[in-house]
C-alpha cells in the first residue's frame, strides 16, 4: 500500500473536493469548528453525537452507521476524504470506524484542518445538500477492534503501544494537559507496555512523518514488528492516529485499536498495572 | 468543555468554578499581533526536553489554556504566514501562570 492509496494533500482537495464520487467529511468532538467554517463541500461528522451509541458506551451499530451515511448522502462507491482538528485524531478514528464497517474508498487529507488554517486556505460557512443515499455498511471487522480481555491476554505476548504522553504513561496526569486533571480512574499503564506518544508520528504542521522516520520511531522504541500490536490511548482515538501510522502507513498486519483504552483499562478490577516512567 | 472524549476546545477548556485551579497547575495566556487577538493559530506545550505535549486551537480572543503538571514548560506558538514563537513558563499546583505572547 503506498501513501497514495489512503492520504490526499491539501493541493488535492483544492482540485478535486468538488468532484463526483468524492465527499469531504469533518470528523470532529467539537463542531464547533465546522459551523464556523469548513473546506468547501464538507459534510460534518460529529465523533460522539454521530458515532457513539447514546446509552451503552459502544459505536452506533450497523444500522445506524448505515442510517448515518445514507442521511448524509455517502455512498457505498464514494471516496471519502476524512479531515479534522485536533492533529487528525478524530478523522483517523473516523477512517478507522469507517474500515471497521467495511466501507472501501476512505482517505484522510495529512496535516488536517490545522495545516489548511495555518496555509490561509478558504473556509466557507455554506452547508453542501447532498440526496440522501441507501448505504449499506458490512459487520464489523474484529480484526481492527480490540476488547478488554485480549488486551489482559497481549500483556507479554504481543506488542502494546501506549501512545499517550509520557506524564499520562507515568501516571503523572490522568488526561491530556489540555484537558483537567479529574479523571477517578487509576493512572499508569499497562505492562509491558511501550510509549511512542502519537505526537511523535507527526510532524508540527500535524503531516505524518515520512515511513523511514517512523520505522526508526517504532523501531527505537522496542516495537517487534514480526509481532501482532494493540494500540491505546484514554478513549481510542489518539491511537487509531497510530494504527492508521502502523496499519495504513507502514502496512503492518494485525494492528487493533483497543478503544475501550485506559478509562477502561484503568477502572477495571484486579488487572495488573505499571506506573512510572518507560524503562 | 467538550464532553468526555480528549478533544483540545479552542483556547482550552475552562477553569470553572466548581472544578476551582484547585490541585491543578494552569498554564493560559493570550497570543497577539501588533496588540490584536490572533485567532486563527495553535498553541503548543513543550516539555521541558523539547516534546511535545498538547496542544490547542486559539479562542477568537487568541486565548489558550493548558493543564499541565508542576514544572518548567516551552509554549510554541504557530501562526498563518509561517509565523511561530516561543515562551519558557513554570507551571506550580494551585496556581494560574498567565503569560501573553506577541508574535
Amino acid at each position: 500500500m503506498s501513501r497514495s492509496d489512503v492520504l490526499v494533500d491539501a493541493d488535492w482537495v483544492e482540485a478535486h473536493g468538488g468532484d463526483p464520487g468524492v465527499v469531504l467529511v469533518e470528523v470532529d468532538e467539537d463542531t464547533s469548528a465546522y459551523d464556523k467554517g469548513h473546506i468547501r463541500n464538507a459534510v460534518k461528522i460529529d465523533w460522539k453525537a454521530d458515532l457513539q451509541d447514546p446509552v451503552r458506551r459502544d459505536f452506533v451499530d450497523r444500522a445506524g452507521f448505515e442510517a448515518l451515511l445514507s442521511e448524509r448522502g455517502i455512498s457505498n462507491d464514494d471516496t471519502v476524504i476524512l479531515y479534522g482538528g485536533n492533529n487528525n485524531w478524530f478523522a483517523a478514528y473516523a477512517y478507522w470506524y469507517f474500515k471497521l464497517y467495511g466501507h472501501r474508498g476512505v482517505k484522510l487529507l495529512d496535516g488536517g484542518r490545522k495545516k489548511w488554517e495555518l496555509e490561509s486556505r478558504e473556509l466557507v460557512t455554506d452547508v453542501p445538500q447532498r440526496p440522501e443515499t441507501s448505504y449499506h455498511a458490512q459487520e464489523q471487522d474484529p480484526s481492527l477492534r480490540a476488547f478488554r480481555d485480549e488486551v489482559v491476554a497481549a500483556i507479554g505476548n504481543r506488542n502494546l503501544v501506549d501512545v499517550r504522553s509520557p506524564d499520562e504513561f507515568a501516571g503523572r496526569l490522568l488526561a491530556p494537559a489540555h484537558l483537567p486533571q479529574e479523571q477517578a480512574q487509576r493512572g499508569g499503564h499497562i505492562p509491558t507496555a511501550k510509549n511512542v506518544p502519537w505526537s511523535k508520528a507527526a510532524e508540527e504542521d500535524g503531516t505524518f512523518k515520512s515511513d523511514d522516520d517512523l520505522r526508526t520511531l517504532y523501531g527505537d522504541a522496542g516495537l517487534d514488528f514480526s509481532r501482532d500490536t494493540i494500540a491505546y490511548c484514554r478513549i481510542g482515538e489518539r491511537s487509531a492516529h497510530t494504527w492508521f501510522v502502523l496499519h495504513e502507513l507502514l502496512g503492518q498486519p494485525n494492528v487493533k485499536n483497543y478503544d475501550g483504552s485506559w478509562t477502561e483499562y484503568g477502572s477495571l478490577v484486579g488487572v495488573p498495572i505499571e506506573v512510572g516512567d518507560a524503562k | 468543555m467538550t464532553g468526555d472524549g480528549c478533544g483540545a476546545p479552542a483556547g482550552g477548556a475552562p477553569v470553572s468554578a466548581a472544578r476551582d485551579v484547585g490541585g491543578q497547575a494552569v498554564v493560559q495566556g493570550r497570543v497577539t499581533q501588533n496588540g490584536s487577538a490572533v485567532a486563527v493559530g495553535y498553541a503548543r506545550l513543550l516539555d521541558s526536553g523539547g516534546d511535545f505535549v498538547a496542544e490547542v486551537p486559539l479562542g477568537e480572543d487568541g486565548g489558550f489554556r493548558f493543564f499541565a503538571a508542576p514544572g518548567s514548560w516551552t509554549l510554541r506558538v504557530l501562526a498563518p504566514g509561517n509565523v511561530s514563537a516561543e515562551r519558557v513558563v513554570s507551571a506550580d499546583t494551585g496556581k494560574i501562570t498567565e503569560l501573553e505572547v506577541a508574535v
